[in-house]
């Protein structure tokens, strides 16, 4: 069904496609935006792609920036967590696979700053706002990685939560931003993929590294279902980004279905989520679990959770301490564009 | 296993590397777009697994010299990987998180190449002679010891060890050693693109601004001491040279200078006038430097002997 979605496109050009605004008298400009909105309103209708020259509802636009910046300042302090272990990872084929993954995250924040760039604002104000506190990224990093077992946890259950989340952003309405998740959902399924690898091994292990990983998956388990965001009845923005086809299940319906897919999986591991009340409905065919601690998320997305302040004040370090560096490389440019006008004159 | 590449010669021996599906049907979060990222695709590149399980099938097996030299380079790499993997997450742009990964990565492989052979003479795997070493058994020169300062230090030493590693490997490809010259022929093309990535930085540090001008000098003379130990010829190197299994150091000299010679005077820069230090890393004399790196880098494998991973 994702593929088929993904193929299709507008029947008929946007109407908003290469005007220019500042020519525009204001009956024009009401004109435009009536057909602009015609059009946006068929293209939600027709399940296809919003591109970024197309005319769209600037609460759409806000939204997706949003969303966007935030999933992009997710993976770069999502560097972190896992950065803290490649110096001590304890062979070198997973030092290797460690430093391949912290570096496809690099990756990810690059596509997705790039896909929210052509919403209309610079990589710069994203990361200045992240950096401010003014941007939120996902609490789960704000967590501490304690152990190598971590390095599976975070693979297993924070991808694998993120895997759940956004394989249905594939098809988001915006197309810079599904093209991009396409690509991330790729590399991120193989993350999951040797996280589990990881505490496979360690199950397997001597008792003290099982003991290891069932400790990790213990501390993962509730942040990694608070990923899916707030209970329904208490997300106020999911309605209207469903309306838009940004987002296509609700936090519930995908936070349900990843407890149903780590229930099957944690039996090959041979190891227990620490919640006695995961039960899969035979009325509603749904996995249910037990209650999650809501306070606690809303204490982490606050600032008061155990790494919030260590996470930005690493990122704002790594910016700071690189600023001459990107000046640089700015001055160099400059310089070499001035003398091939020269050359060129 | 259906893809071209799962079935080339260089790893259909070792069934079941392109898959490691987590044995879950359904295990994936469900969804057609993910098919694809199951399958591993590593080319023909000769890897650390294709070297270690020749080595464990007696079809390459190192002469005593051949693992003493195959030592020195894969320490060198190996320390090197470490000091650079430091940079991941903190560095100045996120482009550069992911070159200097990249590199981090390309030097890790190598030193797990080197270190899979090396361990080919009395049966060790590239573990045991990265973990459970001691730091006087390591035989890694100073100059990839050197903390990383800031990014004009890195920049300085990566241009340095990049152009030496490119003119050892280009002509270690032609060595008598077949496991040597296959390492050196993957690794010659991976450096070669290090050499761009140091070069185009020292131009932009060296003509950027007054600052990063100051800092890149800074940076040069911090790493020049170190530089003439990498060219010192000793016993091994000539019998290995004598034999074409190698080449003496010192021959690479020439070709070094004359290349970094003509970035650093497109730089502006000179050779900075320092005084060379003795090292003795090849001998097991390391710089203070070496001992945390070490420990930090063999905790974890420590704390738990014999276990896997």
């Amino acid at each position: 069904m994702a593929s088929q979605t993904l193929q299709s496109v507008p029947a008929e050009p946007s109407p908003a496609r290469h005007e220019t605004r500042h020519e525009m008298s204001p009956e024009d400009a009401a004109r435009r935006d009536a057909e602009g909105q015609a059009y946006f309103d068929k293209v939600m209708a027709e399940d296809s792609r919003i591109e970024p020259r197309d005319w769209m509802p600037a609460a759409y636009r806000k939204t997706l920036l949003r969303q966007i910046s935030q999933h992009a300042h997710s993976e770069i302090i999502g560097m972190q967590p896992e950065a803290n272990w490649i110096s001590r990872a304890p062979s070198l084929k997973r030092k290797a696979i460690l430093m391949a993954k912290v570096q496809d995250e690099a990756g990810h924040g690059l596509y997705l700053y790039s896909a929210a760039e052509t919403l209309g604002q610079p990589r710069d104000q994203m990361m200045q706002d992240l950096m401010d506190g003014k941007a939120k990224y996902s609490s789960i990093f704000n967590y501490p990685a304690r152990t190598w077992a971590d390095m599976g946890a975070i693979g297993w259950m924070v991808d694998g939560a993120a895997i759940a989340n956004q394989v249905p952003l594939c098809r988001a309405s915006f197309g810079p931003y599904g093209r991009a998740m396409v690509r991330v959902c790729k590399e991120e399924s193989f993350h999951q993929r040797q996280g589990f690898e990881i505490l496979l091994e360690l199950s397997n292990g001597t008792p003290e590294q099982k003991q290891m990983a069932q400790d990790a998956v213990n501390r993962w388990y509730a942040p990694a279902l608070m990923m899916f965001g707030p209970p329904d009845d208490d997300s106020p923005n999911s309605k209207q980004s469903m309306a838009w086809n940004i987002k296509r299940f609700s936090n519930d319906e995908l936070r349900n279905r990843f407890v149903g897919m780590m229930m099957e999986q944690v039996k090959v591991l041979g190891l227990t989520l620490p919640d006695k009340d995961i039960r899969f409905n035979e009325e509603t065919k749904k996995w249910e679990h037990g209650p999650l601690d809501w306070d606690e998320f809303h204490e982490v997305l606050a600032g008061r959770g155990p790494c919030n302040a260590q996470r930005l004040e690493r990122r704002r370090e790594a910016h700071e301490n690189g600023a001459w560096v990107r000046e640089a490389a700015a001055a160099y440019a400059a310089k070499q564009a001035k003398k091939q006008a020269k050359e060129v004159a | 296993m259906s893809t071209p590449e799962a079935t080339t010669e260089a790893n259909a021996h070792d069934g079941g590397h392109g898959d490691i599906s987590v044995g879950v049907a359904g295990a994936g979060a469900g969804g057609d777009g993910m098919a694809s990222a199951t399958r591993i695709t590593p080319g023909n590149a000769l890897r650390p697994e294709d070297i270690a399980l020749a080595v464990s099938r007696g079809t390459a097996k190192p002469s005593e010299d051949a693992a003493e030299f195959a030592l020195r380079l894969g320490d060198d790499a190996l320390v090197l990987a470490q000091r650079l993997g430091h940079w991941i997450s903190r560095a100045p742009e996120l482009e550069e998180d992911i070159a200097l990964g990249n590199i981090a990565l390309d030097q890790l492989g190598h030193a797990r190449s080197f270190l899979s052979y090396a361990g080919g003479l009395d049966g060790k795997s590239e573990d045991d002679l990265a973990y459970f070493r001691r730091e006087h058994e390591f035989r890694s020169v100073e100059i990839f010891e050197i903390p990383n300062g800031d990014f004009a230090v890195t920049i300085a030493r990566q241009f340095v060890v990049s152009y030496y590693q490119f003119e050892l490997y280009r002509r270690l490809v032609d060595s008598t050693d077949a496991t040597l010259a296959g390492i050196a022929a993957k690794a010659v093309k991976e450096v070669d693109y290090h050499r761009d990535h140091s070069a185009q930085w020292v131009l932009r540090l060296a003509l950027g601004t007054d600052e990063s001008r100051r800092r890149m000098i800074h940076g040069f003379k911090v790493i020049w001491p170190y530089v003439d130990e990498l060219f010192r010829d000793d016993e091994l190197t000539h019998r290995l040279s004598e034999s074409g299994a190698a080449v003496e150091p010192s021959s690479l000299r020439a070709d070094f200078d004359r290349l970094t010679g003509a970035v650093l005077a497109e730089a502006e820069l000179e050779v900075p006038q320092v005084q060379p230090a003795p090292g003795g890393g090849r001998r097991g004399l390391h710089s203070e430097h070496l001992g945390y790196l070490l420990s930090e880098m063999q905790v974890l494998a420590r704390e738990f002997p014999g276990a896997s991973w």
